[in-house]
């Protein structure tokens, strides 16, 4: 029997791209909360983590009313950049980078914290520009917490389903995503099928959180 | 040559006070930030190396403006020159010690320079190394190397020896005075370590509360041999220490002194006790005449 690999593809591309932009947004913005004396820093960290405990039909509903191209965001995305939001892949990215956000920037935050300051400031005396120390000195030297960020925040995406279900609907391989697909089959009382989506996203899921266990372990042990 | 006239209000354990200091350094002279922990003494470094501003006033060296509060001038610490030594070293972990001696070359500098530190300060043989390998002591070696490996104008040392054991404490001074002379190199240590201070630096200030409240040659300034201000201390030996306890024997008094990192118990007269309680700072005198000298072994 054969089954449709499409969602759990669409599953994967989702993920990636949805790490990908969350390490190229998420890690400068978790140096920044590391070192910022910004006032209204508390604000900002609550936001980061109101993912963390909302349900995701709350996030969802407002990302669809802000998606829709009768709002200003709906509509900038779509004018100038020519993306739709709505019912489309580009929307389950945007979601998912809101959604997994937290989970990359916490750990990554928190290995910038727990660095000596004098690492940096050494780098300073030493002439070394703010660039070559966040290169060079500081990300090198937090690599377990930046390994733990993006593999949560990839396998975080894995599993998203309700703001999936909430904006992205249900696709064929646009936004059906294999946790969207195992649902549906349920629903049309396919078990087998949905079987077959939830032992591929257990393993996975299980292989990559073991590595990472595995990959820090080494890694501190390199340091011990 | 470098000229400070800063202040800066602190807050610390004792409470809120403002260090205010104004000082000139020759160049290549070795001078000692002396004092009680919480007198400043580190701020005044990391002043000068850029890491923490002053509230008013000036730093300039050479021709350089570093910091002007009138003119609104800050020169960043990547820009002085300025090489410090972290009291925990600050050494990369990520990179071996010849990586970090590399990593603080000038862009431009001959990587031979690593070469020659690395040999200068018997590093050869842990070049491969990684800092969490190292001992205490080793780890200072490498933090100095490093200092030396950016070129700098100005050294600074923020209690250089403090977490090391004596007998390596002590080859490390000698190497930093052997390194200092050989790169002819303007250097300010922060200690609170007498002995150190004494050894080292051509000239020390006496902080306290922020204010310098002496300065000088380390003889004149502790008041020790022929430096002694008056005849009463000259030419005897002269401890600074601190009475852990005064007891009463009949009509004399018992004083139990800490001496360095030695308890020794002393005979005092009433008159000497009037004015002592616990916890005071003392000199003690003794008459330098035919002491017994036995060489230990280090």
């Amino acid at each position: 029997m054969s089954y449709d690999l499409q969602p759990l593809f669409l599953t994967f591309k989702l993920a990636a791209i949805t790490t990908l932009i969350l390490c190229v947004i998420g890690i400068p913005f978790a140096y920044w909360m590391a070192f910022t004396k910004f006032r209204f820093k508390p604000v900002v960290e609550t936001l980061v983590s109101m993912p963390l405990v909302l349900p995701p039909s709350v996030l969802g509903f407002y990302l669809l009313l802000a998606f829709s191209p009768q709002s200003f965001f709906g509509f900038f995305f779509e004018n100038f950049l020519g993306l739709k939001l709505s019912f489309s892949f580009s929307g389950l990215v945007v979601a998912s980078v809101i959604f997994s956000f937290p989970f990359l920037v916490h750990p990554v935050q928190s290995g910038f914290q727990s660095l000596p300051r004098s690492l940096s400031e050494a780098a300073c005396t030493l002439g070394k520009s703010r660039w070559q120390t966040f290169t060079q000195v500081l990300l090198p030297n937090i690599k377990p917490s930046l390994l733990a960020g993006v593999v949560l925040s990839f396998a975080h995406t894995i599993g998203e389903f309700g703001v999936v279900m909430m904006i992205g609907g249900n696709l064929p391989g646009e936004t059906k995503v294999a946790a969207i697909a195992i649902y549906d089959e349920v629903e049309s009382l396919n078990y087998a099928a949905a079987n077959f989506y939830a032992v591929v996203l257990f393993a996975v899921c299980f292989v990559i959180l073991l590595t990472v266990y595995l990959l820090n372990r080494k890694l501190f042990m390199k340091i011990a | 040559m470098i000229e400070v006239d800063i202040s800066k209000n602190l807050n610390s354990a004792q409470g809120k006070f403002t260090l205010s200091l104004k000082l000139r350094i020759e160049p290549g002279e070795f001078i000692s930030l002396f004092g009680d922990s919480g007198a400043g003494k580190t701020t005044v470094l990391r002043c000068l190396a850029g890491l923490e501003l002053p509230d008013t006033g000036i730093i300039k060296s050479g021709g350089e403006t570093w910091f002007d509060h009138e003119k609104n001038i800050m020169l960043p610490a990547r820009n002085r020159h300025a090489g410090y030594m972290f009291q925990d070293f600050a050494l990369f972990p990520n990179m071996t010690v010849r990586g970090n001696l590399e990593f603080a070359l000038r862009p431009g500098a001959k990587k031979r320079r690593v070469d020659e530190l690395l040999e200068m300060m018997g590093l050869g043989e842990l070049q491969k190394r990684k800092p969490d390998t190292l001992s205490g002591g080793q780890k200072q070696r490498v933090a100095l190397a490093r200092a030396l490996s950016a070129e700098p104008k100005l050294l600074l040392l923020d209690e250089p020896f403090s977490a090391l054991d004596h007998a390596t404490r002590v080859r490390l001074q000698d190497e930093v005075v052997r390194l200092q002379r050989h790169f002819g190199l303007t250097t300010v240590m922060v200690s609170h370590d007498i002995g150190e201070v004494y050894k080292l630096s051509q000239r020390v200030l006496l902080l306290e509360n922020g204010r310098i409240i002496n300065q000088g040659a380390p003889a004149e300034v502790f008041k020790v041999g022929l430096h002694a201000a008056n005849k009463e201390t000259r030419g005897k030996f002269t401890f600074a220490a601190e009475v852990l306890e005064i007891e009463t024997a009949d009509v004399v008094f018992a004083v139990t002194l800490l001496v360095g990192n030695q308890i020794v118990r002393v005979i005092a007269t009433s008159e000497e006790v009037k004015n002592l309680q616990q916890g005071d700072r003392v000199m003690m005198m003794s008459k330098a005449f035919n002491p017994v000298l036995v060489k230990v072994g280090i």
